[in-house]
C-alpha cells in the first residue's frame, strides 16, 4: 500500500519520499530511495546494530523504525558525521587505532560512539561496553574498537593520547 | 497500532506481517508521561525502557528499572515501550513478571470508553492478550510498595538476550508481603502465591529478618511449583525449574540482606 508523500529531515536537509510504501523501514528508505547507503543492513531485526542512526537525540535501529513515522524527526546517519567532508573525531580514531576490519559494523558503531561521547566525555570501559552492546562486530574482538573510543574521547576533550589495545 | 516497533517491524521486515493502516503512537507525549498520585504510580504506555531505567523512575520502581535495563541494547531500549511489551505479550517479556509482582493494572482506552484489567488477566496466552479491536493500552497503574525490589534474569549473555527464566520480587514492608512474579516459565504471567503465603507468615517483619535456610529453601521449592515451563531451543523445562529455584532464593536474600538470612 502506497503512502502519501512525506519528508524526512536527514543530516540537516529535507528529503522528500514519494511513492513510498507503508511497510518500508527507515533503513530501507535511506539505502534504496535516498542514496544514503552508509547505514548497513544485516539482520533486519534489531540484533546487530549495523543500521544504527540518531533519531532526534537517541540512537535507534533504523531497520525497526517505520520510515513514514520518522517524518518530522531529526535523523542523523553516518553520512552526517563527516558533514563537511572532513572525518569526524570518531572516524579518525577508528583509523588511527586500526579498529576497522571488514567495516560492516563500523557505521553503526561510529553513530553509537558519537552519541556516547555526548554524555560521557571520559567514559569508563564498562560504560563503553554497555554503550556498544547493541553493535555486533565479528572481526575485531572489540579490543581496537575500545581503544578507538578512548582516542576519540581524548580528541574531543582536546587531550593527546595513544591507542592502547588490551 | 505501532509503539516502538521493535517487535512489529521485525515481522514486517521478514515478510510475516503486512501493514495496511498504521497508527503510530511514539509521538504522543501524553503516552510517555508518568505521575504519582498518592499511593499509585501511573505509567504511560509509551514510556521506553530507557525512561523506565532512568534515575527518576528507578528510584521509585527499582524492579521495573532492573528489568528494563536487561532488555535488548541501548538502541532497543530507546525504542521499545512498556505498552509494547504488554501488547506483544511474550512469556519472556521482561517487564511482565515485575508488573505482576507489583499488582499492576492495565488501563485500556477506545472510542467506546475506558476499562481496567489486572495485568495477570490482561495476558491471556502466548502472544495473546485481552485487547479488543480499536482499543489502546493507555497506561499501567502500579500501587506504591514500600520496600526492596529485585529482578533477576537468566540468559546466555548480558546484552541482547531473551529471558530463559526470570523472576521479579517486590517486598511491601508495611503490608508484610513478599510478592513474586515469574517470567518465561508459563504461557501467562504467574504469581507464586503459595510460596508468598508461606514465607509471609515466617518472616520477622519487625526486624526484617528471614527464617532459617531450610525455610528459604522450602520457599524456593514452592516458587518452582508455580511454574509450568516447556523445553525449547533456549532451555529445557528441567533447567528452567532449577534456575527458577536459584533465582527465588537469591532474590529473597538480596531483598532482606545477606546479614539477615
Amino acid at each position: 500500500m502506497t503512502v502519501d508523500p512525506y519528508v524526512l529531515h536527514i543530516n540537516g536537509a529535507d528529503h522528500p519520499v514519494v511513492d513510498g510504501r507503508i511497510d518500508e523501514s527507515l533503513l530501507w528508505v535511506l539505502r534504496e530511495r535516498l542514496e544514503l547507503p552508509g547505514s548497513k543492513n544485516a539482520c533486519e531485526e534489531g540484533e546487530c546494530g549495523s543500521c544504527t542512526v540518531r533519531l532526534d537525540d537517541e540512537i535507534v535501529c533504523s531497520c525497526l523504525v517505520l520510515a513514514a513515522s520518522a517524518a518530522g524527526r531529526r535523523i542523523t546517519t553516518i553520512e552526517g558525521l563527516a558533514a563537511e567532508g572532513e572525518l569526524a573525531d570518531v572516524q579518525q580514531a577508528f583509523i588511527d587505532a586500526g579498529a576497522v576490519q571488514c567495516g560492516f559494523c563500523t557505521p553503526g558503531l561510529l553513530v553509537a560512539i558519537d552519541r556516547l561521547l555526548d554524555d560521557h566525555p571520559d567514559p569508563e570501559e564498562l560504560t563503553v561496553q554497555e554503550a556498544i552492546s547493541g553493535n555486533l562486530c565479528r572481526c575485531t574482538g572489540y579490543g581496537r574498537i575500545l581503544a578507538a573510543v578512548q582516542l576519540a574521547a581524548a580528541a574531543r576533550r582536546g587531550s593527546e593520547t595513544q591507542a592502547v589495545v588490551r | 497500532m505501532l509503539a516502538g516497533g521493535t517487535d512489529l517491524m521485525v515481522e514486517v521486515n521478514h515478510g510475516r506481517r503486512h501493514l495496511v493502516d498504521v497508527v503510530t503512537l511514539d509521538q504522543i507525549p501524553e503516552l510517555s508521561h508518568w505521575e504519582r498520585n498518592g499511593d499509585v504510580f501511573r505509567l504511560g504506555s509509551g514510556l521506553t525502557y530507557t525512561a523506565l531505567a532512568g534515575p527518576l523512575l528507578a528510584d521509585f520502581l527499582p524492579g521495573l528499572a532492573q528489568a528494563a535495563r536487561t532488555v535488548g541494547s541501548p538502541q532497543i531500549r530507546n525504542s521499545g515501550t512498556l505498552g509494547g511489551n504488554l501488547a506483544t505479550a511474550s512469556p519472556a517479556g521482561d517487564t511482565i513478571p515485575v508488573l505482576a509482582a507489583l499488582d499492576a493494572v492495565v488501563e485500556l482506552r477506545s472510542a467506546d470508553g475506558h476499562r481496567e484489567v489486572p495485568v495477570t488477566d490482561f495476558i491471556t496466552g502466548v502472544k495473546h492478550n485481552d485487547l479488543r479491536p480499536g482499543e489502546l493500552i493507555e497506561a499501567i497503574r502500579v500501587p506504591v510498595a514500600d520496600g526492596p525490589q529485585e529482578f533477576l534474569k537468566v540468559g546466555t549473555r548480558n546484552a541482547m538476550v531473551i529471558s530463559v527464566v526470570s523472576l521479579a520480587m517486590v517486598v511491601d514492608l508495611s503490608a508484610h508481603q513478599v510478592r513474586v512474579g515469574l517470567g518465561a516459565v508459563s504461557p501467562v504471567p504467574e504469581r507464586a502465591t503459595e510460596a508468598e503465603a508461606f514465607i509471609n507468615g515466617l518472616i520477622d517483619w519487625d526486624g526484617q529478618v528471614l527464617p532459617e535456610a531450610a525455610t528459604v529453601d522450602r520457599f524456593a521449592d514452592l516458587v518452582v511449583t508455580a511454574a509450568s515451563p516447556i523445553d525449547d531451543h533456549r532451555g529445557s523445562a528441567a533447567y528452567r525449574r532449577h534456575a527458577l529455584g536459584v533465582l527465588a532464593r537469591r532474590a529473597l536474600i538480596r531483598c532482606f540482606g545477606e546479614e539477615n538470612r
